[in-house]
C-alpha cells in the first residue's frame, strides 16, 4: 500500500479498522478526539461507534463488547482514565475476551489539560500491559498488535500515545483490513459468574490469577520486540515514547541505545543493558518509570535522568532539552553555541480567546454585572476562557463546578455562589453533583452553558445535541427535565444574545434561595456557521460613537479600536450583543 | 540559499538533509492547511516528512505554529535556532517565533499586521507596522503582499497558498510536487484559484530575490 500523510490519531483510527475492530466508544478529550472523529466520517463503516456520555460509561460499554467476543476500542485522554479508573481496575480481574484496547492519550506539557499524569503508572497499577509508541507508524502498527496481545493474554491493553504522536503528521504506510469480507463479529455473552461477578469469593481468586499472569505478560511483551537495544560503548541511553525519537536524532556515534515502547519491561533486559555500561542516561516524559527500574537494576552504575535533574520533571521534552542532558551527562552534545540562538522577542501575547459572537461572553459579562460580589466556580470547556473576564474562580475537573459550589456554600461562604458548566460537561459528570446539591440543601446558582455541542474538543455531538455520533437524528435529552427531576427549585432557559432577558433572569435567580438553574442556550457560533446561520455584520456609526470604550472592553475579537473610535472587523458573526451594550446606540446591523 | 541544519542518519544508514520549515500565524488563517500542502507534496515527491501542529484550547484568534520537517524520520519538533525557513502569515507572529530561525535562515512574511484583541481590551500601546519591520533588521526576510495577491487570484482565502508559493523557491521539493500538494489539500472547487495563488506568490518571490 502506498504512503499517506496523516495525523497520528487518524493513523490509529485506520489501524483499528485494519485490526477489524467491532466496537468503538469514547469521550472527547484533547489530544485523543480525532480517533473517533476520523471513524465517524468513514462510510460505510462496519462497526459500532459512539461518543459515550463519559469515559466510565464508554469503558464499560466497550468492555462488555469484549466480553461478548468482539474486538473493542475505547478512547479518552489521560484524565478521562481517572473517570474510567473504577471499571479499569476490576477489568484486569475479569479480563477481556475479544481484543480490548484502551487508548489513552497523555499530554506532557499540559497543552490542553489540567494536569500531566502518566498513564504508564495506571497500567502498572492495574497490572496490565501498556504500549507507548515513538512515532506515528509505530502507533499504527501497535494498534494492530495491541488487539492481538489483548486476546493472547485475555486482558485489556493500554495504548498510550502522547500529544506529539496524536497530533503529529507523518508519512505512514497503512495496513490492509484483516477481515476484508466486511462482516464483523456478532457478540454473544457466555455466562460465567466466576469470571464476571466480582463478589469477594470470586475476586480473591481472580486477583491471584492476575498476579500469576504477570510473568506471562512480561514474556509476551518482551517477545513483541518493542523493547530493544544495541551496544556501542561505555555510555548508554534508555528512552521511551516520543523522547526516543529525539534521542535517535541526536545520538552521538559510539553511544548505546535502548528503545522502550512496551511495558512492563523485563527487569532482566534492563539489567543486561545497564550492567554493560559505565553510565546510563534515561530519557522519558512525565514520571521516571524507566529510570526507577534502571536504578534498581544495578546500583553500581551511574544513572542520570529526572531524579537527579538532568531531565526536567515537568513539561514536555524537546531535542533541545535532550541535547542539554547529553551535555550534562558528558555523552556528547551537539548544541550550537549559545550566541547562535536568538533571544525570544517581547511581543504582545495572543492567547486563545472565545470566538467573535460566542454566547459565553455575554453570559460571563452579565454574571459579573449582576453578581458583582460573587464567587464563580467553573468547569472544563471553552468557557474556562471566562477566566479572562474575571468570571472563573475555580476549575478542577469535569463536573466539579457544581460540587465545588456546594462545598463552598456549606463551608460558610456568604457571597453569592454562581457556577458555570457546559452542556457536555453537565451530562458527563454534572448530574450527580446537582442532585447532591439539592438533596443536601445548598443555595447556589448553577448556569448551564448549553451550546448543543462539545465545542472545545472539536464539536462532537452529545446526548442533548439531537444527532448521533454517526450523524443520524435522535431525540435530545432534556436538560430542563433532568434539572426538574433532580428537585431544582427554579429552572429558567434564556437566550444569552438577548442581554436584557439574560440580566432579568440572573436578577430573578439572585432573589431566590436553594439550587437555581439557568440554562443559557445558544448554538456555538462555529456550529451555527456550519449549519448555515447567517446574521450579517454589525457596524459602528462614526457619527454616533463617542469613544467610550464599553464595546471594546467587552472583548469580542471583532471589535477594534481605531484612534478613539470603535470599529468592527470581518470576524463579526452578527450576534448583536455589542449593539445592546453600546450606551450611544452607535452599533447597528450593517447591510 | 538553504544550508544543512541537522544531519541525521536514516533507517538505511545514509546521510540525508532535513529542511525545517516553521509556519506561524493566527487561528483561522489556514496555517495548518498550508502545512498540509507541504506534507502532501512530500508524499508526492517520496520524501519522508514529520510535522507537529498546535491543537490547544485555541478555537479562534490565538497564535498558531506548525512545524514541518522535510526529510525527517525523527520527531516532529524543530529545535530552537533550527528552522531553515520561517513562513509567517502575520508580522507580530514573525517576531514572536524568530528565535526558532537558524542564523542564516530566511523569513517569508505576509505584509499584514493583526493587533491582538488583548491590546485593545487592556488599552496597551498599539504596535505599528513600521516599528515591527524595523525590529527585523539584520534578518533575511521577504515581505509578500499576500492579501493583494490572493484577491488577484480570486479570493482572500487563498493567502495561505500565496505564502506557500512565495516560499517555494526555497523549499527542497519540486514545484510539480508542491502543485500536487495544493491540489490534494484545497477543496476541489477552488483548485484552479489556489493554483493561481501559488504561481502569483512564487513569481513575486522570484522577482524579489533578484
Ligand atoms: S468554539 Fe463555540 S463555544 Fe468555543 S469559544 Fe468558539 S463559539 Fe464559543
Ligand atoms: S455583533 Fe458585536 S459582539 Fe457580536 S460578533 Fe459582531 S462585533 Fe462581536
Amino acid at each position: 500500500m502506498s504512503k499517506r500523510y496523516i495525523m497520528g490519531n487518524e493513523a490509529l483510527a485506520y489501524a483499528s479498522l485494519v485490526a477489524g475492530v467491532d466496537f468503538v466508544s469514547g469521550y472527547p478529550g484533547t489530544p485523543s478526539s480525532e480517533v473517533i472523529d476520523t471513524l465517524r466520517v468513514i462510510k460505510p463503516r462496519d462497526c459500532h461507534i459512539e461518543w459515550s456520555v463519559n469515559e466510565k460509561v464508554a469503558f464499560e460499554n466497550a468492555l462488555a463488547a469484549s466480553w461478548c467476543g468482539q474486538r473493542a476500542l475505547v478512547t479518552m485522554k489521560h484524565v478521562g482514565l481517572n473517570v474510567a479508573a473504577d471499571p479499569l481496575m476490576t477489568a484486569a480481574y475479569t479480563g477481556a475476551k475479544g481484543g480490548f484496547v484502551v487508548l489513552v492519550a497523555d499530554d506532557p506539557g499540559a497543552h490542553s489539560s489540567q494536569n500531566e499524569q502518566d498513564s504508564r503508572c495506571f497500567a502498572k497499577f492495574a497490572k496490565i500491559p501498556c504500549l507507548d509508541p515513538a512515532g506515528v507508524q509505530e502507533a499504527h502498527d501497535m494498534m494492530v498488535d495491541a488487539f492481538r496481545l489483548s486476546e493472547e493474554l485475555s486482558l485489556p491493553v493500554i495504548l498510550r500515545p502522547t500529544t506529539r504522536i496524536c497530533h503529529q503528521k507523518s508519512d505512514v504506510e497503512l495496513g490492509n483490513p484483516e477481515n476484508p469480507e466486511g462482516g464483523h463479529r456478532k457478540g454473544r455473552f457466555q455466562k460465567d459468574p466466576r469470571q464476571y461477578v466480582v463478589i469477594p469469593a470470586h475476586s480473591r481468586l481472580l486477583h491471584k490469577r492476575l498476579n500469576e499472569k504477570q510473568t506471562e505478560i512480561v514474556e509476551k511483551v518482551a517477545a513483541s520486540g518493542y523493547n530493544r537495544y544495541h551496544l556501542e560503548g561505555p555510555h548508554g541511553v534508555i528512552a521511551s515514547g516520543i523522547a526516543a525519537a529525539y534521542v535517535e536524532e541526536i545520538l552521538p556515534p559510539g553511544v548505546s541505545f535502548m528503545k522502550v515502547q512496551a511495558y512492563p519491561v523485563d527487569q532482566e533486559q534492563i539489567r543486561s543493558f545497564v550492567g554493560r555500561h559505565m553510565k546510563v542516561l534515561v530519557v522519558e516524559e512525565l514520571e521516571p518509570v524507566l529510570e526507577e527500574q534502571a536504578r534498581q537494576a544495578d546500583s553500581r552504575i551511574e544513572i542520570h535522568g529526572k531524579l537527579d535533574g538532568f531531565i526536567p520533571r515537568e513539561g514536555e521534552l524537546s531535542i533541545d532539552l535532550v541535547d542539554k542532558a547529553f551535555g550534562m551527562a558528558g555523552i556528547g552534545s551537539q548544541s550550537p553555541p549559545a550566541d547562535m540562538i536568538k533571544k525570544p522577542e517581547e511581543v504582545p501575547m495572543r492567547p486563545s480567546i472565545m470566538c467573535a459572537g460566542c454566547a459565553h461572553r455575554p453570559l460571563f459579562y452579565m454574571i459579573r454585572k449582576v453578581f458583582r460580589e460573587g464567587v464563580y466556580p467553573s468547569d472544563i470547556g471553552c468557557y474556562t476562557l471566562g477566566l479572562q473576564m474575571g468570571a472563573v474562580d475555580t476549575c478542577l475537573c469535569m463536573g466539579a463546578s457544581i460540587s465545588v459550589a456546594t462545598g463552598m456554600y456549606h463551608a460558610g461562604e456568604e457571597r453569592p455562589i454562581v457556577c458555570t458548566v457546559g452542556d457536555s460537561t453537565f451530562l458527563h459528570a454534572g448530574i450527580p453533583p446537582l442532585i447532591n446539591a439539592v438533596y443536601n440543601g445548598a443555595s447556589i446558582v448553577v448556569v448551564i452553558l448549553d451550546n448543543r455541542t462539545t465545542a472545545m474538543t472539536g464539536h462532537q455531538p452529545h446526548a442533548a445535541s439531537g444527532y448521533t455520533t454517526g450523524g443520524e437524528p435522535c431525540i435530545p435529552v432534556s436538560i430542563e427535565a433532568i434539572c426538574r427531576a433532580s428537585g431544582v427549585a427554579s429552572v429558567e432557559t434564556v437566550d444569552p444574545y438577548d442581554i436584557h432577558s439574560l440580566q432579568q433572569s440572573l436578577e430573578r435567580a439572585k432573589e431566590l434561595q436553594g439550587v437555581r438553574v439557568i440554562i443559557s442556550r445558544q448554538l456555538c457560533v462555529i456550529n451555527a456557521r456550519r449549519a448555515g446561520v447567517k446574521r450579517g455584520r454589525y457596524m459602528v456609526s462614526p457619527e454616533d460613537c463617542t469613544g467610550c470604550g464599553v464595546c471594546v472592553r467587552f472583548g469580542c475579537p471583532a471589535i477594534e479600536k481605531n484612534g478613539d473610535m470603535a470599529e468592527i472587523n470581518e470576524l463579526c458573526s452578527g450576534c448583536g450583543v455589542c449593539a445592546q451594550l453600546c450606551p450611544s446606540a452607535a452599533i447597528r446591523r450593517g447591510r | 540559499m538553504r544550508t544543512v541544519v541537522s544531519i541525521g542518519s536514516d533507517q538505511e544508514g545514509t546521510l540525508m538533509e532535513i529542511c525545517n520549515v516553521l509556519i506561524v500565524g493566527i487561528g483561522g488563517q489556514g496555517v495548518i492547511l498550508a502545512s498540509n500542502v507541504l506534507g502532501e507534496a512530500c508524499i508526492h515527491a517520496g520524501i519522508p516528512v514529520r510535522s507537529a501542529e498546535t491543537h490547544g484550547m485555541a478555537q479562534r484568534g490565538g497564535s498558531v505554529d506548525c512545524h514541518v520537517r522535510i526529510g525527517s524520520r525523527f520527531g516532529p519538533l524543530i529545535p530552537k535556532g533550527g528552522a531553515d525557513i520561517l513562513i509567517s502569515f502575520e508580522l507580530l507572529e514573525a517576531l514572536r517565533f524568530r528565535h526558532f530561525l537558524r542564523r542564516d535562515g530566511v523569513m517569508i512574511l505576509n505584509d499584514l499586521m493583526v493587533v491582538p484583541t488583548s491590546v485593545f481590551v487592556q488599552g496597551l500601546e498599539v504596535p505599528q507596522r513600521e516599528a515591527v519591520i524595523s525590529r527585523l533588521e539584520g534578518e533575511k526576510y521577504m515581505l509578500i503582499p499576500a492579501s493583494k495577491l490572493a484577491e488577484e487570484a480570486g479570493s482572500a482565502l487563498t493567502q495561505n497558498i500565496v505564502m506557500i508559493g512565495a516560499a517555494s523557491p526555497y523549499l527542497p521539493i519540486p514545484e510539480e510536487s508542491l502543485l500536487e500538494g495544493v491540489k490534494q489539500t484545497v477543496p476541489a472547487k477552488t483548485r484552479e484559484m489556489n493554483t493561481r495563488a501559488f504561481h502569483l506568490g512564487r513569481t513575486v518571490a522570484e522577482e524579489k530575490a533578484k
